[in-house]
């Protein structure tokens, strides 16, 4: 350590110009990245001053009283389980099956594969708000599904398809040309190639792409406003009507005065969901690669 | 040009190489590849012209020339790889035991199974050892596991590799060094029990030791199977191979030059190309 310190550089100033705007452009890095992670902490620590006191185990398993004010979010927790698990239920097999189409069996100059790609592309830019109204004239109205968990989650699926397709067909791409040439070589069909080695392969980047489109779901209100609805009961099935974390933080904190305290602690709960998740696929993707070898 | 190797080969005295076992393994010298006015062009772009070479049965056939000049286009071309490079046409007539090799109707899963290709760069799948030997043989229709594991065992022994890996066989294939990974590719090629097998350069991306036990596996490998091998070393080329190829890029366009037993090559080439080629001088 001493005689590290004693052959370094003495300052900046004895530094050839070059370096130091290395140093300036470091510096600004670090600046930026610390000011980043000072605004999470700050909204985190926020969260915690204002809602820690509201949170508990009862928090979770009560059902709400008082419009939401007092009690708890059970209801509100199924009802995200429920729309979340419509929309992945949907969003998932659709989204792997066009992935791998658009990345293995469709050539990426063909006026097809242009068309899906613009598609997509346009669809990710479309307004949550607009995915809501369609949901509404399409899964409500048209479909008579109602205002109904099911609805929500459909409209959901629209909405986070997308996104997943396009990184979900990243990942397969990411994937090198020389898995595919080898078991073309081995005399392998390529949907063979597909579903034991290129999925495989691409897992860790299906599950970032997977984390991205739940975190989506998850922290969308506007979509669901029009097709789930804002009931509070516990939904009894997938034609119920109910309300998400991110609605009932939104209700609590604009429409009901007084909510404001379970409002954050609901916000602690998403915020915990979401890392909760994260942090799952993590774990799940080093597996892999542990397993691959990569 | 020749470019057909003569049906009977010249009995002459061979010093680099003990005679015996080679004559025994292709005697009658009968193609079992034909290859006739092939031509490869990418996108536009040819990149070989007019290649007739038969490839005899039982044999190691080298094919060699400086880079670029088409010996892996054409390699590809022989069980139809070339199809996986979108730009790519090939044209001409290629035979596999006078079945035709080119043209829609052919059935690529079972001519590649019959032609493996090992690559220039070991490519194991990124899954276990025993899965890179496994799952090819229940693609092809191998289903039960026993037999699956008693194949793996056979063709991880024949390529020297049961020892060094039957306690790791759940782990990564990519954990495996180089010339290790090369092995079991060419244990996973021979698994499928194929009839030829291409190798382009199996030898370029390792380390000399590692290169030689490749070398000595393919010479275990002749008469079982036809051998193709690109090479950029002339004198593994003297070493293993009964047949040899040389071919030439003249503005860019990849052609056969000579083609004949490797005898016929060395000793006595027909063209000055040969000739200064095989003397180190060209190339
Ligand atoms: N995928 C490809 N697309 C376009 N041109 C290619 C492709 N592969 C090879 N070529 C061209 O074909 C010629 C022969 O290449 P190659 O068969 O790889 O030669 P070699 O194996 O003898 O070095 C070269 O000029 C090369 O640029
Ligand atoms: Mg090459």
């Amino acid at each position: 350590m001493t005689t590290r310190e004693a052959t370094a550089p003495r300052g900046a100033s004895a530094a050839p110009p070059r370096r130091r705007g290395d140093r300036l452009a470091a510096i600004l890095v670090w600046a930026v990245a610390t000011l980043v992670a000072g605004v999470l902490l700050w909204i985190v620590l926020d969260l915690l001053r204002h809602g820690l006191v509201h949170l508990g185990h009862a928090f979770l398993l009560e059902a709400p009283r008082d419009a939401g004010r007092a009690g708890g979010i059970a209801p509100v927790l199924a009802t995200t389980g429920l729309i979340l698990a419509v929309t992945l239920a949907v969003a998932v097999p659709l989204g792997l099956a066009s992935a791998i189409l658009l990345s293995e069996f469709i050539r990426r100059g063909s006026a097809f594969a242009q068309f899906v790609r613009r598609s997509l592309e346009v669809l990710a830019g479309v307004p949550s708000i607009v995915f809501g109204l369609f949901g509404n004239a399409l899964f409500v109205h048209y479909f008579g599904m109602g205002y109904s968990v099911a609805a929500g989650g459909l409209t959901l699926a629209c909405m986070v398809l997308p996104l997943f397709v396009r990184a979900s067909e990243e990942a397969l791409r990411a994937v090198p040309d020389d898995y595919r040439r080898a078991a073309a070589g081995l005399g392998l069909t390529r949907f063979a190639a597909v579903r034991s080695v290129l999925l495989p392969v691409a897992l860790p980047g299906i599950l970032v792409a997977l984390v991205l489109s739940v975190g989506r779901a998850l922290a969308e209100a506007a979509a669901l406003l029009f097709t789930s609805g804002y009931v509070m009961r516990m939904p009894e099935s997938l034609a119920d009507s109910g309300r998400t974390l991110a609605i009932h933080v939104y209700e609590l904190a604009m429409n009901v005065p007084g909510g404001e305290g379970n409002a954050y602690a609901t916000a602690i709960v998403l915020l915990g969901l979401l890392l909760l998740i994260n942090l799952g696929t993590a774990l799940i993707g080093r597996h892999v690669l542990v397993r691959t070898g990569e | 040009m020749e470019t057909e190797p003569p049906l009977e080969r010249a009995e002459a005295f061979r010093p680099w190489h003990t005679p015996s076992p080679r004559e025994d393994c292709c005697p009658a010298r009968r193609p079992i590849l034909r290859a006739l006015d092939v031509t490869v062009s990418y996108g536009g772009t040819t990149a070989l012209r007019n290649v007739s070479l038969g490839i005899n049965r039982g044999c190691i056939t080298a094919i060699v020339g400086p880079s670029g000049c088409g010996k892996s286009t054409f390699l590809m071309s022989l069980n139809r790889m070339t199809d996986l490079v979108g730009s790519a046409s090939v044209i001409g007539d290629i035979r596999l035991d006078e079945q035709p090799v080119l043209g829609d109707a052919v059935d690529l899963l079972a001519l590649r199974r019959r032609v493996g290709l090992i690559a220039q760069r070991p490519n194991p799948f990124p899954l276990s050892i025993r899965r890179n030997m496994t799952f090819p043989l229940r693609e092809h229709g191998v289903r039960d596991r026993a037999r699956q594991t008693e194949i793996m065992e056979e063709c991880l022994h024949r390529v020297g590799l049961w020892t060094e890996v039957r306690d790791r066989l759940d782990r990564p294939a990519l954990g495996l060094s180089g010339g290790q990974q090369q092995r079991l590719c060419l244990a996973r090629a021979l698994a499928l029990e194929p009839e030829v097998l291409l190798l382009d350069e199996p030898c370029s991306a390792l380390d000399p030791m590692a290169s030689a036990i490749i070398e000595g596996l393919i010479e275990e490998l002749r008469g079982r199977y036809t051998i193709v091998i690109v090479t950029h070393n002339l004198a593994q080329a003297r070493r293993i191979a009964d047949d040899m190829a040389l071919f030439w890029a003249t503005d860019g366009v990849g052609t056969l030059v000579e083609a004949g037993t490797a005898e016929q090559l060395f000793t006595r080439p027909c063209e000055a190309l040969t000739r200064a080629y095989v003397s180190g001088m060209r190339g």
